[in-house]
């Protein structure tokens, strides 16, 4: 137990800080995922085919395609990409961007993928009577969108959503191995550190049956607020 | 774009595939056994082995992969009287500590495929088994399991190509495994995105086969 102790004698302070790391890329990975998913969603349901395959092109991909492998891609190309784009620009110093930055982005494309399959079920499955309603009665397009459409959407996502988002939080497990100090880092350094392995690694599975037990009584909230009425 | 390393990578990639295919077969095969095992637990009547069955696919689907090939590697090498015993001998090679994790990790998610498939089996053809006289084991191999595994076909597909996408994790542990190979070279090379190409490139061409391949399943054994 005094491994864990807060301070410096112990883990236990390392350990939290690296958890609060953890909750904050899944968090953010999930945000990019949404706002990819805000772009692609429209693409997979358009009518005209060229968009639906750009969308199409980005789902298979990131789902044909180990997590791991487009980690490895934002690690060792995202700052070349960005000092390419800088360059174009005229500015030609080194770029370095910091890992949590990179971690998300990989993160969050590849969650943003699960997100967009996510929303295009669910639109598909509102009953095509509303979409005549909501037109019927005159709204604005974005009311159309905004108030009856995406209530509904939401509803019928979020069950699905609960799974993407315990894929992101374990999916970011896999940032550690760019050196972004999160659960699964923080333990390699104390394992490392201590030689005691299993304890460490032991409790970095603990810390993650954790939070994901923690949010599925969230996301359970969650869902009861969005069914009132059904 | 260099497309000289992406020819000259392709046959060290496509080498490296083999063994990613390789470590999916075999987990996939022992996971598939430790898969129905469980599902057979989980509809035991008794409330202590399905708690233990259920604890068993609870914890090894709330926490990630890498984790588990962590605690299998580096974890169990540190427990004194593993590493005098027979078991050592498979336990000291980062492959069968890979395949170890993998399997026990597909063989969760595939326990709660099998599960729900027996669970939707519906009672009245058990009962037609039963009133033809059938003996129970007979029903459960002869009607059961051909049923249930009709039925989870399609979310076993997925599940195989989750896995693949999962052996990845075994370069983490000093494989060379397709992921493996591929960060190496990016690594010596700098050329991020071409290897990917390649690789990915790979990698969806095994996707795409897997999912014909249960796709033409599906269809074999399908009911009309």
């Amino acid at each position: 137990m005094e491994l864990l102790a807060f301070g410096d004698t112990g883990w236990g302070d390392e350990l939290f800080r690296a958890t609060l790391m953890t909750i904050a890329v899944s968090i953010t990975a999930m945000l990019i995922g949404f706002s990819f998913a805000a772009i692609f969603t429209p693409l997979k349901l358009s009518k005209y085919k060229s968009l639906n395959l750009i969308a199409n092109f980005y789902t298979t991909i990131i789902r044909g395609v180990p997590e791991l492998l487009v980690i490895y891609l934002f690690f060792f190309g995202g700052s070349g990409a960005i000092m390419f784009v800088a360059s174009m620009f005229g500015y030609n110093e080194y770029i370095e961007i910091n890992a949590f930055i990179t971690g998300s982005f990989a993160i969050g494309i590849i969650s943003g993928a699960y997100s967009t399959e996510v929303f295009r079920g669910a639109i598909q499955s509102i009953d095509k009577g509303q979409f005549e309603a909501a037109k019927v009665l005159g709204l604005s397009k974005f009311a159309q969108f905004y108030k009856i459409i995406l209530p509904q959407m939401l509803r019928l996502a979020i069950p699905n959503l609960s799974n993407v988002w315990q894929i992101t939080l374990k999916d970011t497990s896999l940032i550690s191995v760019t050196g972004l100090v999160e659960i699964m880092r923080q333990s390699y350094i104390a394992a490392g550190s201590t030689r005691d392995p299993l304890f460490f690694y032991s409790f970095a599975a603990v810390l993650y049956l954790l939070l994901t037990f923690l949010s599925m009584k969230l996301i359970n909230r969650l869902e009861v607020k969005y069914s009132r009425g059904y | 774009m260099d497309f000289e390393l992406m020819i000259n990578s392709f046959p060290k990639l496509l080498n490296a595939a083999a063994v990613t295919l390789k470590l999916l077969s075999v987990s996939l095969i022992i996971g598939l056994f430790i898969g129905l095992l469980f599902a057979i637990l989980r509809l035991n009547k008794n409330v202590f082995i399905n708690k233990f069955a259920y604890g068993y696919s609870y914890i090894f689907r709330g926490t990630p992969l890498l984790v588990q090939i962590f605690i299998i590697y580096f974890g169990l090498g540190q427990i004194e009287s593993l590493r005098s015993s027979f078991l050592w001998v498979i336990l000291k090679e980062p492959y069968w500590c890979a395949i170890i994790a993998f399997a026990l990790n597909t063989g969760a998610y595939t326990s709660e495929i099998l599960r729900s498939a027996f669970q939707t089996i519906k009672p009245g053809i058990i009962e037609a088994g039963q009133s033809l006289g059938i003996s129970s084991k007979i029903i459960f191999y002869k009607i059961q399991i051909p049923i249930a595994i009709r039925q989870s076909l399609p979310a076993y597909g997925n599940e195989i190509i989750l896995m693949m996408k999962g052996t990845s994790l075994a370069s983490t542990v000093t494989l060379m495994d397709l992921t493996g190979v591929a960060k190496y070279i990016i690594s010596t090379t700098f050329k991020p995105i071409e290897v990917f190409i390649v690789a990915g490139g790979i990698y969806l061409f095994m996707t795409f086969v897997i999912h014909n391949i249960i796709k033409f399943l599906e269809k074999k054994y399908s009911f009309n």
